[in-house]
């Protein structure tokens, strides 16, 4: 799950991490309070997930009540690639001296968790990667024994931090890290992690992506989660508990197991189709898991034929078939199925099955067989 | 031959009292399976259908001299469990649990590392290991397999892993060992771990690998395969299509960036001499030519 600014700027405070003072408003009227409150200059920035809202218009900077209130106006309700800004940050505008870069993730090829640190920040980190990859210093921390502040102030001043800056921005590492590992965090970033004139460093920005494996032992997030902006029909599968993922084509997809959903979606395209969407029912999926999906992918709208493509582990087909027939009883479903079953009690799934095959309810013995059907039928052409 | 586990192979089940654990527990007995004792802390000197149950990993090493044990407990207790199982010396751990906190797994990862270097860890979030005709050890039906080899399978994707042991298995191509190395984003065991077992079996004569996006594992075998293998390897790896920025199910299976596309991971593949087939059915045809010209 990731992360509103707010919501990382608040985790971050959590840890102890220091970022500018300031608050969440909804309305204009909150955004003028909250920037009186925390003085001129004030900034104020959208709340989307979505790069480049500084760019379409998405950051201001307030420096009386007028303007407060103009571009608290302006920026809510904005529309910034086609995500629409319902709640602004506003804060104290820092003056800023230097501005650099912290973060940690796991980096899977080491095993290892992993510090970046740089003098570069402000500016896309992927892009220093890229043009000069000596600015970021990598640090890698082994979870069983944590990072010292002697070892993150060698990391910081190996990265060529300024000297006013080092003990803050190692003390905030060494916080970072905390927020990492005890927050169940995927990403922790700073950018940027700012140097000011008086010499004090903070947090002007904060990217944070939770582990969702980890829910059961944060009840806190539950009001990140009800932030959280889906799609239609990505709100419908998640409140089913369905494994779901809008694309862009025609073909929905439904499939057992990640990896045969992955190549589902690929096996389409090789056959001159586009998906709809990757839909995995997950492990022992039953007739209730078969319903809900197909639930799912009759409201998307753009879709011309369903591809259903199970391999039975422990899925058994028969289930899945059971749920197939259900279905057709339970929704009126727009396109038609087409359908391959193999695996556990796959014989006895055709079974259920023959009695109503027809135009809308199709089976194919094969994956690339079926493949090529639903893509057919999609493209408006004969039910190959 | 076969890797990892064989007709000898005495496995414990940790978590066999519960549905998941019994049913597949129960099924690897069924398959020939030396299951030989269950672990549920609280439920020790019970039985499941004769099968004792301890309340500690060591109590039942002690009482039958397992050397593999297969975790079906909870994701918030999986870590603990592996790592219990490592304590009390078993060589062999296969972990099928789902959605561990990607912060417990890899302390899991480096607990064992540093610790119990003699375990190796399957998994998490895996099929398992089934040696065809000899031992079957997680969620694998054992009726898709075919004993008598010559084909190591190596796969990241549970439901592909079927798909291709029964592409092949339908075709007359047996197995030797079929590894599901699981899809999260630090496994215990790596396409290398099992890509060198395989080089080492005589049994086995060619390897199927099945990759997908996500991560830098499949390049890393390439390298591997390029410099150290002799034997033909076709690989297939999902997510041509895939979206960047979208966890495609697995954890660890997500496009961030440039990195962790199947492009790159086919090219680098390619580049190393393996094979690469555009779908899983194709890798099974492409392997199915090859062994015949072993004959």
């Amino acid at each position: 799950m990731d992360l509103f600014e707010y919501q990382g700027k608040q985790f971050f405070a959590q840890y102890g991490i220091p970022t500018s003072p300031g608050g969440v408003a909804d309305t204009v009227d909150e955004v003028v309070a909250i920037a009186e409150r925390v003085g001129y200059p004030a900034v104020i920035k959208a709340q989307v997930q979505v790069g480049g809202r500084g760019k379409a218009g998405g950051i201001k900077i307030a420096n009386n009540l007028q303007e407060a209130k103009m571009y608290g106006d302006s920026i809510l309700g904005m529309d910034i690639k086609g995500h629409l800004v319902k709640r602004v940050w506003v804060e104290h505008a820092s003056d800023i001296e230097q501005e650099y870069y912290a973060s940690f993730t796991l980096d899977r090829s080491a095993k290892l968790h992993l510090a970046m640190v740089s003098a570069k920040g402000g500016v896309d980190i992927e892009e220093v990667a890229a043009t000069d990859p000596d600015a970021i210093i990598r640090y890698h921390v082994n979870p069983l024994d944590g990072i010292t502040i002697a070892e993150a102030r060698d990391v910081v001043a190996r990265a060529g931090i300024d000297e006013p800056a080092i003990e803050g921005v190692s003390e905030i590492l060494v916080k970072l890290y905390d927020a990492f590992v005890k927050g169940d965090a995927d990403l922790v970033e700073i950018n940027p992690l700012i140097l000011t004139p008086d010499h004090k460093v903070h947090a002007l920005d904060a990217k944070v992506t939770l582990d969702d494996a980890a829910s059961f032992r944060h009840p806190e997030w539950e009001q990140y989660r009800a932030t959280q902006e889906y799609d239609g029909r990505e709100k419908l599968a998640k409140e089913r508990g369905l494994n779901y993922i809008g694309l862009d084509g025609n073909v929905g997809i439904i499939a057992n197991g990640a990896g045969l959903a992955m190549s589902t979606l690929d096996v389409v395209n090789q056959v001159g189709g586009q998906a709809a969407n990757f839909l995995d029912l997950g492990g022992g999926a039953d007739a209730n898991t078969m319903t809900s999906a197909l639930e799912v992918i009759n409201t998307d709208h753009n879709v011309k034929s369903v591809l259903i493509n199970i391999f039975g582990g422990i899925t058994r087909c028969d289930l899945i078939a059971n749920g197939i027939i259900e279905a057709l009883s339970r929704v009126e479903l727009k396109a038609p199925l087409v359908i391959r079953l193999d695996g556990t009690n796959a014989q006895e799934a055709r079974k259920i099955i023959e009695p109503f095959v027809s135009d809308k309810l199709i089976i194919r013995p094969t994956m690339l067989d079926a493949a090529r059907t639903a893509v057919s039928i999609a493209n408006g052409g004969d039910v190959k | 031959m076969s890797i990892f586990v064989d007709s000898n192979t005495k496995v414990i089940v940790q978590g066999l009292t519960g549905g998941q654990g019994r049913f597949h527990g129960l099924r690897n007995r069924d398959y020939g399976t030396k299951v030989v004792g269950g672990v549920t802390p609280g439920k020790g000197g019970t039985d499941v259908e004769g099968i004792p149950i301890f309340d500690t990993v060591e109590e039942a090493v002690v009482a039958t001299g397992a050397t593999a044990s297969f975790v079906v407990v909870p994701p918030r207790f999986a870590a603990e469990a592996v790592i219990e199982a490592a304590k009390a010396g078993i060589a062999f751990v296969v972990c099928i649990t789902e959605f561990i906190p990607a912060q417990d797994e890899a302390r899991m990862y480096n607990t064992l590392r540093r610790n119990y270097p003699g375990t190796r860890l399957l998994g998490p979030n895996c099929p398992g290991v089934i040696s065809p005709g000899q031992s079957n050890i997680g969620i694998t039906s054992g009726d898709i397999a075919l004993a008598g080899g010559p084909v190591g399978i190596v796969s990241r994707s549970g439901t592909l892993t079927y798909q291709a042991l029964y592409d092949l298995s339908q075709k007359g191509v047996g197995q030797t060992t079929c590894v599901g190395i699981g899809g999260d984003p630090v496994p215990g065991t790596n396409f290398i771990d099992c890509l060198a077992a395989f080089e080492a079996d005589p049994e086995t004569k060619a390897v199927i690998m099945i990759g997908e996006i996500g991560g830098a594992e499949e390049e890393r075998a390439a390298e591997f395969i390029k410099e150290k293998m002799t034997k033909p390897v076709v690989a297939y790896i999902a997510g041509v299509t895939a979206p960047p920025g979208k966890k495609m199910g697995h954890a660890g299976a997500i496009i961030s960036g440039s990195q962790g596309t199947a492009q790159a991971k086919m090219k680098a593949l390619q580049e190393a001499g393996v094979t690469v087939a555009k779908n899983p059915t194709e890798a099974a045809e492409l392997m199915v030519e090859i062994v015949s010209k072993l004959k």
